[in-house]
């Protein structure tokens, strides 16, 4: 697992180097400082030391003296988690596992907007490519079933397309591009209701980035990226985006990209 | 030692995912305050939340709940304090109706009295019809809520022009360079004027109809054409909006007599053919059948104004989601 620059700052077992007169530091006379296994505290104590602290991340080793204080333009390393082709494997594969759970019952395909409605219609046409039946594919906006339409400027409205069978006992795939804090899944959950009572009901996404706040899963999963809140991960489809890619864009941590403000969900 | 500040929390965002970018007045007062983005946004709203609850059981939406929406009625109607009634339900917002008539104000209550009432009960939106122009204005400055103009005097009724936007919309496509006639008592009518602004705005041509009797002084300064040959200006119309003649506003007499109205300027078969194929007839109604409006047109085949009511329902539910939501975040 490849712990971030950002998820590792308060985290027990982390490497640091401690200041030359802390009580836990070992007796190494002439070195440089030991690097010691510590109890996690304050990220402030790290630079109060005369030898500058170090931080061990996946990426590199950076120094604390030019960590940014909190800033909307701050710095992000972007890695590429999948590309193109990678996309297509992900979506053959969740397209097996459906099969696989499901046998031969007709699922029906929910995408949510903007980019789980694309995401539905390509795991729709490799289902109907596999079991030689079409796949009832439509899409579920759930802007009217938010819990935080007060607090926001007023969001446009996408597009509900229920397919013509309905959702009433049919074996229903929620499909969406991140999941990260679930509320988006609890709506969907409600505006579903309201469209009829499904069998069952299943979740299909393409990367779960953690972070949850309410007791959600996700059944099928393309890629598990475990991320810290000052993270952002950026899905493009050919579609919107002209392109198929999921990139992770690391905030240079800060403490605001701890505790800070963040995004919810990915645009 | 993790101490609870350590632990990470989820913080909201900042900046909005996806923000609306047209902005809308804080209150919907006439319909020359939107903007054509704005309008556009009503509309598509409506097109969203008419897709969202079409063909369900429940047509019900989670959306306004706990919130509160007084309709202020001082003046007689139907269909709009229905519609904004069932609008607002159906975003399951709390409503509370209030006519003038069995209130205090049949007591003598000031309307600034009524407005500091309904400020300390915390209506959320006031949706306001005055027999007295820019009633709803004046309401605005009092209350915190936000205030809907649901017709006031002879001034402007905003709602109305959207629902008709809307339903000119879903038939005709894009408003650009459509031809749309209005026809009738454009003195008193409101719906007018709300019509010429917003259809204006929309991209529209609009030409007003009407007995050189009940034409507005100040009519050259609106975004529309005047005849008062109506047969020339239906040739080629798209649509024809036929407006009520207002007996209970006309004091004088703006013209000789009913017969004579509905000779000149009344719609009837004759006149409808005048119309492309695919033109629409459209009355916001209460109609006066067989004055402004033969029987045999309103119920025929290009008549929408029942889809009109309808359509109604939809429009007002977005512009009460539209003016609700977004509330803590210091309103639109």
């Amino acid at each position: 697992m490849a712990v971030g620059t950002g998820s590792g700052w308060d985290r027990p077992g982390r490497l640091v180097a401690l200041p030359v007169d802390h009580p836990l530091r070992t007796v190494q006379r002439g070195g440089k400082g030991g690097l010691l296994e510590v109890p996690a505290r304050p990220a402030q104590a790290s630079q109060s030391g005369a030898v500058p602290a170090v931080e061990a991340t996946a990426g590199g080793v950076i120094p604390s003296s030019v960590r940014p204080i909190s800033d909307p333009d701050a710095p992000q390393i972007l890695t590429e988690i999948l590309g193109a082709a990678q996309i297509g494997r992900v979506i053959d594969r969740i397209a097996h596992q459906i099969l696989e759970r499901n046998g031969e019952l007709p699922v029906v395909l929910l995408g949510i907007p903007t980019r789980g409605v694309h995401l539905a219609r390509r795991l729709g046409e490799r289902l109907t490519a596999f079991t030689d039946r079409p796949t009832p594919v439509g899409s579920l906006d759930i802007t009217l079933y938010r819990d935080d339409l007060r607090r926001r400027p007023p969001r446009a409205l996408e597009e509900t397309r229920i397919p013509a069978g309905g959702v009433d006992d049919a074996i229903v795939v929620l499909v969406d591009d991140v999941l990260y804090s679930g509320r988006t899944i609890r709506a969907a959950l409600d505006a579903l209701r309201d469209q009829g009572r499904p069998a069952v009901v299943q979740l299909a996404v393409l990367v779960d980035r953690g972070h949850r706040q309410l007791p959600i899963r996700a059944d099928y999963v393309g890629k598990n990226i475990p991320t810290a809140f000052g993270d952002d991960v950026a899905v493009r489809l050919i579609e919107i985006d002209g392109t198929d890619s999921v990139e992770l864009a690391r905030a240079v941590p800060t403490r605001d990209t701890i505790t800070g403000p963040t995004g919810e969900r990915t645009p | 030692m993790t101490t609870i500040q350590d632990v990470p929390r989820p913080v909201r965002p900042a900046a909005a995912a996806r923000p609306v970018a047209p902005t809308l007045p804080r209150h919907l007062l006439s319909a020359g305050d939107l903007s054509r983005a704005g309008a556009e946004l009503i509309l598509d709203t409506a097109e969203r939340i008419d897709q969202a609850i079409a063909g369900r059981e429940v047509r019900k939406l989670p959306t306004l709940r706990g919130r509160t929406v007084v309709n202020l009625f001082f003046e007689d109607s139907t269909r709009t304090r229905i519609s904004f009634e069932l609008a607002a339900k159906r975003l399951s917002a709390d409503v509370i109706n209030f006519s003038a008539k069995g209130s205090s104000v049949s007591k003598g209550e000031s309307l600034k009295d009524t407005a500091w009432t309904l400020q300390a009960m915390g209506a959320d939106a006031v949706v306001c019809r005055h027999s007295a122009s820019g009633a709803p204005q004046q309401l605005s400055a009092w209350v915190d809520g936000h205030v809907v103009n649901a017709g006031d005097g002879t001034h402007e009724h905003p709602t109305q022009a959207l629902l008709d936007a809307f339903t000119l919309r879903r038939h005709l496509g894009a408003l650009d360079g459509r031809r749309i006639v209005v026809v009738g008592d454009v003195l008193h009518s409101r719906v007018a004027r709300s019509n010429v602004l917003l259809l204006s705005t929309l991209g529209a041509r609009v030409t007003l109809v009407a007995p050189p009797t009940l034409v507005p002084v100040g009519v050259d300064a609106w975004p529309a054409d005047v005849s008062y040959d109506l047969d020339a200006a239906l040739t080629g119309a798209d649509a024809v909006m036929m407006l009520r003649v207002q007996r209970e506003r006309m004091s004088g007499s703006f013209f000789p007599t009913a017969r004579e109205y509905s000779r000149g300027y009344g719609l009837d078969e004759r006149r409808r053919a005048l119309l492309l194929p695919h033109s629409i007839v459209m009355h916001p109604g209460p109609m006066n059948r067989g004055m402004e409006i033969t029987p045999g047109v309103a119920d025929g085949a290009n008549s929408v104004i029942v889809e009109q009511v309808a359509n109604g329902v939809t429009v007002r539910m977005a512009v009460l989601y539209l003016l609700l939501s977004g509330e803590m975040n210091g309103g639109m």
